[in-house]
């Protein structure tokens, strides 16, 4: 018997493509439900079929939302919809974090958050968060009887088709929001990127502090280049307006989980720790022996990077 | 980041401030709740610094910074910082039964705290805590409040009754408009929070702090706290560590070992 019967999904999707974090908790959700469906704020004709093929039986669509930011209308209308799902995944991204919140007081539903695996525990949907920087993970169920409602971490779980036909699309009224739902997207900016997205690359070269300023992160784009990967970033040089948000590893920024994970500069923080240490393979380039990076470092070398980077960079371009 | 406020009508802003343990000493938790142990000193949420100085910055010198804040033992050191920063006053709630809330106990609390911080036209907040880092509190509080929000700030220009936010995204950012009033959560690094100077940290002194209990805002101890956070640990367990590996001291040939491994992987 299944630790819950229905389980929803939130879904999210760019330029047609459905964002992994949803293929990753439908994936999941087939585990722990008899039945899996997705739900979406907009209109889901073109994602259909790749939810389908991913487990989803069935996508509850809002159609067009126009530029409304999806938190108060998506929220609003999975409250309102009689096909009462017995527990709700939503990834940790902007737009999940803000539906979970709205959901959670329309439902007056609390939200167990951070949630990096999903078990049963004597029948019941349990999250499993990890606090004190992952070295502890809490075990937390729900005692209410209202929906449950869990905020999953991008790359928790690993994405499986499950080789289903295209969900079937069923429509999501939303009831009106008045006004609360006014804040309205106006313009959208994405930033340009070459080469293999952050959170896909099979190599990911980060950068930190430790490159000590803006011109030097260039030796970060050269090495990602020749090792056909990803440039990432700490927190400490986004904030310092070296590289743009989208470059961000860690606890507000990606996860991710690529065969190498270079960390150049980098001390190793627990909020960026919690973003690459699911990495297959770790090697870390600092000049403090101490740093904490080395904690999780299967190669380390201590030293400046102002030297070993140009080293390495020539070496890899002379092979 | 200034901002063009049309017509000239003071603008109030309420802020919300996090009194964190502060990061520096190793967390605990509480025995009985297994929820995380807030007894010692508190200091303000570096996040919500930035809250409160975006917020001074949009209220210019005609209106007023409000505080709100939820802390046990009525603690107030963390306020003491904000209001030495320049913000005006600051309602604290504090109640035993407040022990344990969850992240909607939280929200429903604040929201009412935010009711007694009277007239305001934006309320801001972080977008998630150093501490807790549910990232909901912000959109909760809208929630209950019943205000259109914006989360996720990286920009907040007000122009009248609109607000207008650079929200971040995975893929860059959008531009979002908000009419007032409204909840907006802040991003770390959105402006540079100012120091407090001696002279604001004397005046934060004799700012008012009013200091209520959770009767006081005619909530009950069912609705917060442990109790009202619906939830259940079940267990606390050590997480899988990742083992360090080998480290070496550069010696001018480092670089060497890395090609090797990175070839041993066949990824060159
Ligand atoms: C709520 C919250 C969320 C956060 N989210 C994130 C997040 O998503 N991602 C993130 O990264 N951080 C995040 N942080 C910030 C995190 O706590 C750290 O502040 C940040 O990761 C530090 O970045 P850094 O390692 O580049 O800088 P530092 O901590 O300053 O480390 C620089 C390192 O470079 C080394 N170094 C200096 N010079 C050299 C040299 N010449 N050669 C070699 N090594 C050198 C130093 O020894 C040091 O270890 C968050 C913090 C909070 C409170
Ligand atoms: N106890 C509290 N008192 C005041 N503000 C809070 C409290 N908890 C959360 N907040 C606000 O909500 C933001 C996000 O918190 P969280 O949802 O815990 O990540 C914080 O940065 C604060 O601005």
């Amino acid at each position: 018997m299944a630790a819950v019967s229905k389980i929803w999904v939130l879904a999210e999707a760019a330029g047609g493509e459905v964002a992994p974090i949803t293929l990753e908790m439908l994936t999941k959700a087939r585990e722990l439900a008899d039945t899996v469906e997705a739900v979406y704020g907009g209109d889901a004709a073109g994602i259909a079929e790749q939810l389908g093929r991913y487990g989803a039986t069935a996508v509850h669509a809002t159609g067009d939302l126009g530029g409304s930011l999806l938190g108060v209308p998506l929220a609003a209308a999975i409250a309102a919809s009689d096909a009462k799902p017995d527990a709700i995944l939503l990834g940790t991204t902007q737009d999940g974090r803000d539906v979970a919140g709205r959901l959670s007081v329309a439902l007056d539903a609390p939200v167990i958050t951070n949630v990096t695996d999903l078990v049963e525990r004597d029948g019941a949907l349990t999250g499993v968060e990890p606090i004190f920087g992952g070295t502890q993970d809490v075990y937390t169920k729900f005692t209410g009887d209202a929906a449950k409602i869990f905020l999953v971490r991008p790359k928790s779980f690993a994405a499986e088709e499950s080789g289903g036909g295209a969900a079937a699309v069923q429509s999501l009224a939303v009831p009106d929001t008045g006004a609360t739902g006014t804040a309205q997207v106006v313009n959208r900016h994405v930033e340009e990127r070459s080469g293999p997205q952050l959170d896909a690359a099979p190599v990911v070269v980060a950068g930190g502090r430790g490159l000590g300023e803006a011109a030097n992160y260039q030796i970060i784009e050269d090495l990602a280049k020749a090792l056909n990967g990803a440039p990432g970033a700490s927190r400490a040089i986004v904030d310092a307006g070296w590289v743009p948000y989208s470059y961000q590893v860690g606890q507000t920024g990606k996860v991710v989980k690529p065969t190498v994970y270079i960390a150049a500069g980098i001390s190793g923080a627990t909020q960026h720790l919690v973003g690459m240490k699911g990495s297959k393979n770790i090697i870390a380039i600092n000049k403090d022996p101490e740093a904490p990076i080395f904690g999780v470092a299967d190669l380390g070398i201590v030293g400046d990077v102002h030297k070993v980077l140009p080293q390495l960079l020539e070496a890899l371009q002379n092979r | 980041m200034l901002f063009d406020l049309a017509d000239c009508r003071p603008m109030n802003v309420v802020v919300c401030v996090k009194q964190i343990p502060d990061p520096a000493d190793p967390g605990a938790l509480d025995p009985e709740t297994k929820t995380l142990k807030r007894d010692g000193k508190l200091i303000l949420d570096e996040s919500d610094s930035y809250g409160v100085e975006m917020a001074l910055q949009l209220v210019g010198d005609s209106g007023e910074v409000t505080l709100v804040s939820m802390a046990p033992n009525g603690e107030v050191s963390g306020l003491r910082t904000a209001l030495a920063m320049g913000a005006a006053k600051a309602v604290l709630v504090s109640d035993d039964a407040l022990k344990g809330s969850d992240a909607l106990g939280t929200a429903k609390v604040l929201a009412k705290a935010i009711g007694r911080a009277g007239d305001y036209d934006l309320v801001l907040a972080a977008t998630e805590s150093s501490d807790g880092y549910t990232g909901t509190v912000p959109e909760q509080i809208a929630a209950v409040l019943g205000l259109p929000s914006v989360t996720f700030a990286k920009a907040v220009t007000v122009d009248g009754s609109t607000v207008k936010v650079d929200r971040q995204t995975e893929a860059g950012y959008d531009e979002v408009t908000c009419p007032l009033p409204a909840v907006v959560s802040v991003t770390a690094g959105v402006v540079e929070p100012r120091y407090p100077s001696f002279k604001g940290i004397m005046a934060a002194k004799s700012k008012p702090v009013d200091q209520v209990t959770i009767g006081d805002l005619g909530l009950d101890a069912s609705q917060v706290g442990w109790a009202g956070a619906g939830q259940e640990i079940v267990e606390v367990a050590q997480a899988a560590q990742r083992e360090a590996g080998e480290i070496i001291e550069d010696d001018g040939e480092a670089f060497t070992k890395v090609v090797d491994f990175l070839s041993n992987l066949k990824v060159i």
